[in-house]
């Protein structure tokens, strides 16, 4: 158990700026989730935590301990990661147990804490099988309780579940959450699905080409997006974005409004035709499309009328649901 | 699923395994059984005539000092080939492995000795080592070492089993280089995060999961090591010092073509070719258990 804080980490490989600067207070027992799309540096951020990549300027500490020089076993982490990283020649006890045997933890100490992890992941009668011999949710236990066992004070997720089917996926989200609150550890969570931000962050960072774009709980995030790339990023379906002009106002700002805030009305302040609608069941989608070709989503609910396809109807939103953004894609 | 062709007829399948049936039959079973035949007679030296003696020429060789001798020299030849070209090998593989930038020039570098023919190779080294005109041994001499591969039965090993070693070690490389490229990053960064340090990381996982490659280089090594090593023996050391690198395949050939004597030839080489069926089925029985995957 333990805080992390970065302050003002970069990363270039060469010439090439990776990460611009990020800082964030993580307290302990806090579970952050650093969501963005590929290529945003999540990961390189993450791997900089570990020890895995150096870290080009700035500061990493854990427990008030600057680590940015220390070997990867110094820093008192664990990682799990996106294909499981096991060790396929070893059972599934001596890959729990091997980062124990290394530190040369007594033989009883290491046969309780690996019985108890399995126990934790449900694992206990497959202590004696490969990894080869297990299907894939098992697998992702074992790495997790090769992380468990070792007691660290922070917990490294990449990515752990985009390995799975959507099915397993919900499932071992909700037990990765439920273990980390048992445990009380702190962990930073690395992940491209934004659901599973949404549903597993204490607070979380979304980061867009190498910077934070926004720090905060997950409902705050999507309350109040700081930035325009935020509101379409969290979220589905997506924000949609009209500009100033074709809503009859002045200037270059962008205007964002969520689907579940659009309203179909005979009035409306704007025009559009109906392209296509979903129907979910407890909710139908209708795409629509606005004339200056711009494609807005309404979420309805499924007892309401649809329009027929090809349809044009009003679109209408309250004005307090309405997020501004500049030029710059920033709240304004 | 298995993909699986069905012949209607008996014809076509023959006719299309049968040029692989007639090359081992030819250069194989031929003249494999031509070996067993002879080595149950004595022929006179032009070969005009040949004496029935069952199993003479096996109770003789058995008995021979020499011949003994030479499975002595054969075994410690073989292992110090394997061993050196494999450890020579995995440590360059290691090396390469880490290297970031410039590994396609070092990894085609190290590949070109293996284009070296074996006898070629052994002129190369007998050049360096020549006892009168040799560069390395000129060097050694200013270190005042007197290095005489000629006369010393150790030196002559060591020479034969350098030059033999020396080309194998490329394609060694070669294997050892392509498995370690094969184990997934992650695993090992899961090792150093686990606490392990590099040598440990080395002996614990890598090596582990690199033990299918090895097992394979071992087979192929030591077979390469009993037979193929026959030009390099040649034309350092031809065998001798009083037949210090007379190995097995070197005293069929001695005794068959220089000593003339056919009978005793042949019963060695059926001897060589127990001995490595043996070796073969030893090794995939026993050592391939302990292979992971």
């Amino acid at each position: 158990m333990a805080t992390l804080t970065l302050s003002n980490v970069k990363k270039s490989f060469g010439k090439t700026d990776v990460i611009h600067g990020i800082s964030i207070d993580v307290a302990d027992g806090e579970f952050i989730v650093i969501v963005g799309p590929s290529g945003c540096g999540k990961s390189t951020l993450l791997r900089m935590v570990a020890g895995l990549e150096t870290v080009t300027s700035g500061e990493v500490q854990i427990d008030g301990h600057r680590v940015n020089d220390l070997e990867p076993m110094d820093r008192d982490i664990a990682m799990v990661f996106q294909n499981y990283a096991l060790y396929p020649h070893m059972s599934v006890f001596d890959n729990m147990a091997y980062g124990l045997k290394i530190a040369k933890t007594p033989r009883a100490e290491i046969e309780e804490r690996v019985a108890q992890a399995a126990r934790l992941l449900q694992l206990e009668t497959y202590l004696q099988r490969k990894p080869r011999e297990l299907s894939g949710g098992q697998r992702q236990r074992v790495a997790m309780g090769r992380a468990i066992v070792r007691k660290p004070a922070v917990f490294l997720f990449d990515e752990p579940l985009s390995n799975l089917d959507a099915k397993l996926r919900v499932q071992m989200r909700l037990e990765i959450k439920a273990l980390q609150r048992e445990l009380g550890v702190t962990a930073l969570y690395v992940t491209h699905d934004q659901v599973e931000a949404m549903t597993m962050a204490d607070r979380m960072v979304v980061m867009n080409g190498g910077m934070a774009d926004q720090i905060g709980a997950p409902l705050e995030v999507y309350a109040n997006p700081a930035t325009e790339f935020v509101a379409g990023f969290i979220g589905s379906p997506p924000t949609n974005f009209l500009s100033a002009e074709i809503i009859g106002q002045s200037g270059d700002a962008r205007i964002g409004v969520r689907p579940e805030h659009t309203r179909l009305s005979d009035s409306g302040n704007l025009k559009a035709r109906t392209v296509y609608s979903e129907a979910l069941g407890a909710e139908t989608l209708v795409h629509l499309k606005c004339a200056d070709g711009t494609q807005v989503t309404v979420r309805q609910d499924a007892a309401s009328t649809i329009p027929q396809e090809g349809t044009e109807v009003g679109l209408d939103w309250d004005r307090a649901n309405e997020m501004r953004f500049d030029s710059s894609g920033r709240r304004c | 699923m298995e993909k699986r062709v069905k012949f209607k007829g008996i014809w076509l399948p023959i006719l299309l395994v049968l040029p692989q049936i007639l090359i081992t039959a030819i250069f194989f079973f031929y003249p494999a059984g031509q070996a067993i035949w002879q080595s149950l007679f004595i022929p006179d030296p032009f070969g005009l005539s040949m004496q029935w003696v069952g199993l003479g020429n096996f109770e003789f060789l058995l008995s021979d000092r020499y011949y003994r001798a030479s499975f002595v020299t054969t075994a410690v030849f073989s292992i110090l080939v394997t061993v050196v070209s494999m450890g020579v090998a995995l440590y360059l593989a290691v090396l390469a492995d880490r290297l970031v930038r410039g590994s396609g020039t070092y990894r085609t570098l190290l590949i070109w000795p293996y284009a070296v023919a074996p006898a070629v190779a052994g002129v190369l080294w007998l050049f360096m080592f020549n006892t009168r005109v040799g560069v390395v041994t000129w060097y050694l001499g200013l270190l005042g070492y007197d290095w005489n591969h000629v006369l010393n039965e150790g030196e002559a090993m060591g020479l034969v089993v350098i030059a033999s070693a020396w080309g194998r070690i490329s394609y060694n490389f070669l294997f050892f280089l392509a498995g370690l490229q094969a184990i997934p990053r992650s695993v090992i960064e899961a090792a150093a995060i686990d606490g392990a340090h590099f040598w440990t990381r080395f002996r614990t996982i890598v090596f582990p999961l690199l033990s299918p490659t090895t097992f394979f280089l071992l087979v192929v090594n030591i077979i390469y090591s009993f037979f193929e090593t026959f030009g390099v023996i040649h034309t350092i050391t031809s065998g001798g010092p009083q037949q210090a690198t007379t190995i097995l395949v070197y005293k069929v050939y001695a005794d068959g073509f220089v000593g003339q004597d056919l009978g005793s030839s042949a019963a060695q080489s059926v001897i060589l070719l127990a001995i490595v069926s043996i070796l073969t089925v030893i090794q995939f029985k026993y050592i391939e258990r302990r292979v992971h995957y």
